[in-house]
């Protein structure tokens, strides 16, 4: 209860931080935007659709109450055409920005539970088989491929993986160029390259903190029992060590969770995905700040909540948390 | 009882799996059955090697202890890397062409062992050098160094010398345009090359080796800017913090916690709009704004280590004595307590030194970097991109993308192999 308090209480400091990087600068933010040659009457009405005639704590909990009831405003790009017609765009039939982002967050969920439905497994068994050959020539061949995996930028892991699987040998599409209304064969057909970019770039760091969970409780003495009982090797590890060693492997797969959806921006863009780190991107390029503004509070929101649900569950995966003295 | 519940519910759950996949398979692709059937079947048959091979050596040796207690895996394991040791081979000495249409998987292949070997050697004469020459303790060092570390330390060496004297070893300008543009890198003017430009030119006509070097100086040099930045800044305020407690300790703690809240590349990408529709956008502007966002943002991470270490430093008798000795506060920091957090933190600089030259490298990839005509790595891997469609037909051209990306990963990578080896010394562990 503590905990969900505490990352309400985060959200809320995090959407004042975004508020206030947007909203703090000198001079009117409608004028900058404009740029030199802007008219009067242009200003005037990107200051009345932003609210920006308003003082700064009258903006911020209209912009909040209006997050959570799920409007985020219009897109700079549609109050710009407005603005230059005179008119404002509320009332008429424009794309708000929850319009543009809802059906591409879909999309990037889909991406990242497509990674995450392999790189979790994957990551677990790799590591618990890494644990129980340590220090041989597989688990040290293993250990220099994920600190590559780890270290490489993430567009360079997809340049690769379109090299090899979608020009050499034509295995997927090197363009994910996917839309609504598709056969769900042909989407995970389409997903499937820059899912594996982000496999790779998770995997290797869920595999790494396994392996280390595992191996700090060897030296334990339960350990030690199950091995003079004359339990096999697996048996000890998979029996004995990983139930303990559930609390910082969950962790750190929620992590790596939250790096999926975040870590998307760059994946997105390499495989033109339309999800929602495209939409950041291309809005960051054009000063879209409504967008960058909503996307950015989205990503945080969800980092947030992955974190949180990796604290409660590790509360819940170790029984002397559970059942505080 | 328990023992069969477990076994069976393991069994399970790796059945379940497996059939999920399949179906998975399936469902992308009926054609996919006949892949899945020559997999399921080389599966099998290296199982049965694996088994037969076991069983051979413990006959042939007279049960010797080494096959006698082989667990299963581990003979799976022996046959395994043996058939990719064979395949791998064989695949190298595999023509480069037939019927003059290059095979480029093998020229791919071929290159990429290539440079792996050159890498290897290269590292272990680098590790010989350094153990007969230099210093008592250097070569104590080296003795001790694992191949990975050593390659780590011999490619950082490396890109030093390239950015610092770039301007000398570069046969052209960042900037030039050239002759020709699009020049195939190679050389070989058969297909398209000129040994002029050894690894071509670029779509405009610059030369690419020259670029690349270039790119060295500005885009490690920019990062190493920023990774100091952020550690003047966040080693400082963390120190101060755990120096002094109370409020301040309080403030910065909750501030940095808050900071941290909001995933960094997102955070910096918003920072960097804001900052561009704010004071306008001309390219020197942009990187100014880069380098000291990502290094605030980065800076949190540095006082959250920095912070901590201070603290377990701050309540150790010499630190008391210091302070009964009535001195300052700077005396306590710098003669006291950094001398005592230099290891922590020096792998920590590496790590903070990755990441940032990561961040770095996809902000150029994403357009809102590090902005032309300065040659960039991340800008050069965006610009070249479409070549790489060229690959199955014409491996060089496909070569010039992945060339960029490559310096990137190659650095990084002897970056944490070096703060690896660093940990897993001053840590003391065994195992």
């Amino acid at each position: 209860m503590q905990r969900l308090l505490l990352g309400l209480v985060t959200l809320f400091v995090v959407s004042i931080i975004i508020f206030v990087a947007v909203n703090a600068l000198p001079g009117d933010f409608a004028e900058a935007i404009l740029g030199q040659g802007a008219t009067p009457e242009a200003v005037n009405a990107i200051r009345e659709q932003l609210g920006l005639n308003q003082n700064a704590v009258t903006r911020y909990f209209s912009w909040l109450a209006g997050a959570i009831r799920g409007d985020l405003g219009v897109p700079l790009s549609q109050a710009l055409f407005a603005g230059n017609f005179g008119t404002t765009a509320v009332g008429t039939d424009v794309t708000t920005v929850v319009d543009q982002i809802i059906p591409r967050l879909k999309n990037t969920l889909f991406l990242a539970g497509v990674s995450a439905a392999i790189s979790v497994p994957l990551a677990v068994t790799l590591g618990v088989l890494t644990a129980l050959y340590r220090n041989t020539a597989f688990d040290k061949s293993m250990n220099v491929t994920t600190l590559s995996a780890i270290s490489s930028p993430e567009f360079f892991i997809a340049y690769i993986l379109i090299l090899f699987l979608a020009v050499l040998n034509p295995v997927f599409p090197s363009l994910s160029n996917i839309f609504p209304g598709m056969e769900f064969s042909e989407r995970l057909t389409r997903t499937m390259l820059p899912a594996l970019t982000l496999t790779l770039a998770v995997t290797a760091q869920m595999m790494r903190m396994t392996r280390a969970a595992i191996i700090n409780l060897l030296a334990s003495p339960y350990i030690e029992m199950a091995r003079l009982k004359g339990l096999s090797p697996m048996r000890v590890i998979v029996k004995h060590a990983l139930p303990n060693a559930l609390a910082p492997i969950i962790t750190v797969i929620a992590l790596n969770l939250a790096f999926l959806v975040t870590g998307v921006v760059v994946v997105e863009v390499v495989f033109v995905y339309p999800g929602i780190g495209q939409l950041f991107v291309d809005s960051v390029k054009i000063r879209d700040i409504p967008v960058v503004q909503a996307c950015c509070l989205i990503f945080a929101a969800v980092y947030i909540l992955l974190n949180l649900t990796a604290d409660i569950l590790s509360i819940i995966s170790n029984p002397r948390l559970r059942h505080p003295k | 009882m328990r023992k069969d519940v477990f076994q069976g519910t393991l069994g399970a759950l790796i059945a379940f799996t497996v059939l999920a996949g399949i179906c998975v398979l399936l469902a992308v692709n009926w054609a996919s059955l006949g892949l899945f059937l020559t997999a399921f079947l080389a599966v099998l048959g290296l199982l049965s090697a694996a088994y037969l091979f076991r069983m051979v050596g413990r006959a042939a040796t007279g049960n010797a202890p080494f096959f006698r207690d082989m667990p299963f895996g581990v003979a799976f394991g022996y046959v395994l890397a043996a058939v990719l040791v064979v395949f791998g081979v064989w695949y190298f000495f595999q023509p480069t062409d037939t019927d003059g249409v290059p095979r480029a998987g093998v020229i791919f292949f071929r290159w990429a062992v290539q440079g792996f070997l050159i890498f290897a050697v290269a590292a272990f004469l680098f590790r010989l050098l350094g153990r007969s020459v230099g210093t008592e303790g250097s070569r104590k060092l080296f003795r001790s160094m694992p191949l990975t570390a050593a390659f780590g330390i011999l490619i950082i060496l490396i890109y030093a010398v390239v950015s610092i004297f770039a301007g000398v070893i570069a046969p052209y300008g960042q900037e030039e345009i050239l002759g020709a543009a699009n020049i195939v890198p190679g050389g070989n003017p058969a297909i398209g090359g000129n040994p002029d430009y050894p690894l071509g030119t670029d779509q405009i006509g610059r030369d690419i080796l020259s670029r690349l070097i270039f790119g060295a100086q500005n885009t490690v040099g920019i990062a190493f800017v920023t990774t100091c930045l952020a550690f003047l800044l966040g080693g400082t305020l963390g120190f101060l913090a755990a120096t002094l407690g109370g409020w301040l300790d309080q403030l910065l703690s909750r501030m940095v916690d808050a900071l941290m809240a909001i995933p960094a590349l997102i955070f910096a990408l918003l920072l960097i709009t804001i900052a561009t529709a704010w004071a306008g956008s001309a390219s020197w502007q942009v990187t100014i704004y880069m380098i000291l966002i990502i290094a605030v943002i980065d800076s949190t991470r540095v006082f959250r280590l920095s912070r901590a270490v201070g603290q377990n430093i701050v309540v150790m008798d010499y630190i008391e004595a210091a302070k009964l000795r009535g001195e300052g506060l700077p005396y306590l920091i710098f003669r006291e307590m950094l001398p005592n957090a230099y290891a922590p933190l020096l792998a920590e600089f590496g790590l903070r030194f990755c990441f940032v030259f990561l961040t770095i490298a996809s902000l150029s990839f994403l357009g809102v970097g590090i902005q032309p005509p300065l040659a960039d790595w991340g800008t050069m891997v965006r610009d070249l991109s479409q070549f790489i469609n060229f690959a199955a037909f014409a491996p060089n051209v496909a070569v010039a993308p992945l060339l960029a990306a490559g310096a990137i990963a190659l650095l990084t990578v002897a970056v944490n192999f070096v703060v690896d080896w660093m940990l897993h010394k001053s840590s003391g562990l065994k195992e």
